[in-house]
């Protein structure tokens, strides 16, 4: 099988992503299907910053330890992936700061030699490396021509420098997949959102949910968002009710500690029956933890969040392709449902590059909805047998829109009968039987690897890609709920049938999914756990579940 | 809906004399000559937080978001972006806006979003049956201070016009002509309006033997110079004895935030092809 493996290092501030992300142009370019994980300390500069790009000939979400190619900026690069070189390992480094066996790039005699600024340094290093993988020049062009913002030429003369003087030390074969969108999870969340007809999101910055943010101020005008950066998360979910209230489809996005801040608004949305969207992107907790490293954490957290109780939807996609088309359903089943819709991610998936399949993904639509036929007089919470009241927006004639967060009769005005507020907590209650059985029309867990094997991976989330790699080298079965509230218990028994060792994977320290399924009568026989801020490598999880399975 | 009845048959809960009652008439007033001047009450909505202001919600028979405490601010910032042609009125209370919510009055001033802030400031929590405030004097013996407390109140009107306000007035429950004059030229003016209102609390803080006196009507003073807005605003601090005056003291024009965030939509066609150009950018 094909499979190659990159890695660039260098210094916070050394542009390591966007270097990284040429790197798995490149590969995407001769046919592989990639996997690009970034690495980062919360910090601007002079921290060790890494990318690993993997591509492979199969669907992939996790990198070996193995490299098959070394890129480094600096020698601290050398020093800390010693671990990860084979015999085979090409290693092709900046002759002027890292000493090093492989091959070396004079990256400021080929900058004087093109009078380049010494950002495009990287360029030399990319140079290097595709005439060592044996990658063709003209796809070096197609590539940078297509993803370098500016000063393409120069980047192609610093380029093509060092690939003219490197050798072709370690050949990679091409693969057979046509050139495919690279997305990050964070991005396929953007663009879901998108396609269900996101109008506005509001975010205050918080990592690993800033690059959505990032991403959905940069395109809004393409899109047709409006997006909103106010004083705190407070403020953040607030505004977003208030969109909603105006008939215009919102979303926010932030990360545990944002989210905590967010949950008098989320009971809020609750109460006032308000759809809205949040992406919560888990990171190392608790507090303010790992900024920038992954977890899975929040899931109980997520489950429970707010005073009171009223449906929610949660969904957890585990690569780029499932963000797209599960951000799309949420948005538009917080709509119909009038309900608060998570999608739960991580940084591993947040920020992780994936290939996405074009042709999966769906047209935009919007689900037509439950709205006021006009006939006065308009009550807001219209104590229908769905549980569902007809919407209507201010603006619309004689209508009387009221929302509120007490405990209300179906006009919306306040009331502390007591048969009242039993009335609309069934009504409220209602929603959520609805809501199960719409999820039950959705492919909410999936099964993957091979599925008449008797022993099963659970997970969740990004873990997938990781649980995926081993299940195919040992035959396993894996098991991925996507939705996890209202939860899809019949499908996961269903999924579960003839499994007869169940093992949880969880990058959490208690087993916050096993914990759930528990509830329904699904409990897992042995738990892998990894808490540390870093993805399960496949490495480390073969030898965990070769343990376990003794 | 023309000729509506604007009051609900929601059963009044505000304690006889309260403030609130001169604020909601005005209210009502001020909606019934907007619809006689063609505007469609259906384009206007009203928010509150939480507190016995907020009850105004429950009373007005218009489009209205009964709110969290403190949260007014940011759900009216919300609807007017979502929605810029709505009017936003805004009532909320000392104790919303003034401490559990501070940050949101500060920062819609700051925006200058064409909402309209009406603050009920009776300078006591009443709904929570009688705490101090951040406008309560200092020494002001409630529940949870009985020994009076031990900070100086903060003058909102300073605080206004430090934050970029362009329209910042003051009221009285018991002036009601005046109240109403600034309510009108509060939602006519076009970016962030603050009317802070001298409310009685009949239960707790029944003040309007104080007020009264004191209070007398803005001539003379020019509301588009900064520096005689700051003069006047400082006259009385909300703890000293002094003269209270009453009106606008000060405003200006200046772009508003929803003109500048306003996002042109897209059709559902013009997506999918934003969508397939993202991803083709991608590849």
């Amino acid at each position: 099988m094909k499979d190659v493996s990159v890695l660039i290092g260098g210094k916070a501030g050394d542009g390591i992503n966007s270097a990284g992300a040429l790197v798995a142009q490149l590969l995407n370019h001769i046919g592989y299907t990639i996997y690009l994980y970034f690495d980062y300390p919360s910090l601007i500069r002079g921290g060790h910053n890494f990318a690993i790009i993997r591509g492979s000939e199969q669907s992939v979400g996790t990198c070996w330890n193995d490299l098959d190619f070394i890129l480094a900026l600096n020698n601290e690069t050398i020093e800390q992936h010693r671990d990860k070189r084979t015999p085979e390992t090409a290693i092709i480094y900046n002759a002027d700061l890292v000493k090093s066996a492989g091959q070396g790039i004079p990256v400021q005699a080929i900058l004087t030699g093109e009078n380049a600024p010494a950002i495009m340094g990287n360029s030399a290093i990319i140079g290097g490396f595709a005439k060592a993988a044996g990658i063709e020049w003209n796809v070096v062009e197609a590539v940078f021509t297509a993803h370098i913002p500016k000063g393409v030429d120069l980047n192609l003369k610093v380029a093509k420098k060092a690939y003219d003087q490197g050798e072709k030390v370690h050949p990679v074969s091409k693969g057979i997949k046509p050139p495919r969108p690279l997305l990050t999870g964070n991005e396929a969340i953007g663009m879901g959102m998108v396609k269900g007809g996101l109008d506005a999101y509001v975010s205050y910055p918080m990592t690993p949910s800033s690059s959505l943010l990032h991403f959905l101020a940069e395109y809004q005008e393409k899109f047709g968002v409006t997006v909103v950066h106010p004083e705190n998360e407070i403020a953040v979910i607030l505004m977003a009710l208030g969109f909603a209230y105006a008939g215009k489809r919102s979303g926010v996005g932030t990360s545990g500690g944002g989210f905590c801040l967010m949950t008098e608004g989320l009971s809020l949305a609750g109460m006032a029956e308000l759809p809205l969207v949040l992406v919560v992107s888990q990171r190392t907790g608790p507090s303010t933890g790992l900024p920038t490293y992954t977890g899975q954490s929040e899931l109980q957290f997520v489950l429970h969040a707010g005073q009171g109780e009223y449906p929610r939807l949660i969904v957890a996609p585990g690569d780029a392709q499932e963000a797209l088309f599960w951000s799309e359903i949420a948005m538009n089943v917080a709509w119909k449902f009038q309900i608060p819709a998570f999608i739960l991610t991580d940084k591993t998936l947040s920020e992780g590059t994936y290939s996405v399949d074009p042709a999966a993904i769906s047209d935009v639509r919007r689900e037509g909805l439950p709205v006021w036929s006009g006939s006065s007089p308009y009550l807001r919470y219209a104590d229908e047998p769905s549980g569902i009241s007809p919407l209507a927006v201010p603006g619309m004639k004689d209508a009387v829109i009221k929302v509120n967060s007490y405990a209300h009769d179906v006009a919306g005005i306040t009331s502390e009968a007591a048969d009242v507020v039993a009335q609309m907590t069934k009504k409220r209650l209602r929603k959520g039987e609805g809501l199960t059985r719409e999820m039950q029309g959705y492919p909410g867990v999936t099964i993957s690897g091979i599925p008449e094997s008797s022993t099963a991976l659970l997970c969740w989330g990004s873990t997938k890609g990781v649980c995926n790699e081993i299940a195919s080298l040992l035959g396993l079965r894996v098991i991925q709920p996507i939705i996890l509230s209202p939860f899809p218990a019949d499908q996961l028994k269903q999924a579960i049938s003839g499994v007869t060792k169940l093992i949880a994977v969880e990058e959490n320290a208690t087993a916050q999914l096993a914990t759930l399924a528990g509830q329904y009568g699904i409990v897992p026989d042995e738990r892998i756990l990894r808490f540390d801020g870093r993805p399960f490598s496949p490495d480390d999880l073969l030898v965990k579940i070769k343990e376990v399975m003794v | 809906m023309t000729g509506r009845q604007l009051i609900t048959d929601a059963q009044n809960t505000w304690c006889p004399g309260c403030g609130n009652f001169s604020i909601q008439h005005t209210l009502k007033n001020v909606l019934t000559e907007m619809e006689q001047e063609g505007k469609s009450l259906d384009d206007v909505v009203l928010v509150s937080g939480i507190g016995c202001h907020a009850k105004i919600a429950d009373y007005l028979n218009i489009n209205s978001f009964y709110a969290l405490h403190g949260r007014a601010i940011p759900v009216a910032t919300g609807i007017k972006l979502g929605n810029p042609k709505l009017t936003v009125i805004c009532c909320t209370g000392d104790g919303d806006s003034y401490a559990e919510g501070l940050d949101h009055l500060i920062f819609a001033a700051k925006r200058n979003i064409d909402i309209t802030v009406i603050i009920h400031n009776n300078r006591v929590y009443g709904l929570t049956t009688g705490q101090y405030t951040p406008t309560s004097p200092l020494g002001f013996k409630g529940k949870s201070t009985p020994s009076g407390t031990a900070e100086y109140p903060f003058n909102p009107l300073e605080l206004m016009l430090a934050s970029g306000a362009t329209w910042i007035a003051r009221g009285y429950t018991k002036k009601m002509d005046l109240l109403k004059k600034l309510v009108v030229e509060g939602i006519a003016h076009r970016g962030f309006s603050f009317i802070d209102v001298l409310q009685i609390c009949a239960t707790f803080f029944p003040a309007a033997d104080y007020y009264t006196p004191r209070v007398y009507e803005l001539s003379d003073h020019d509301p588009t110079d900064f520096e005689s807005a700051c003069i006047k605003s400082r006259e009385w601090d909300y703890n000293s004895d002094a003269r209270i005056a009453l009106g606008t003291f000060f405003k200006r024009s200046l772009p508003c935030f929803d003109d500048k965030m306003a996002v042109h939509e897209t059709e559902a066609k013009d997506r999918k092809q934003a969508v397939e150009e993202l991803l083709l950018m991608r590849t």
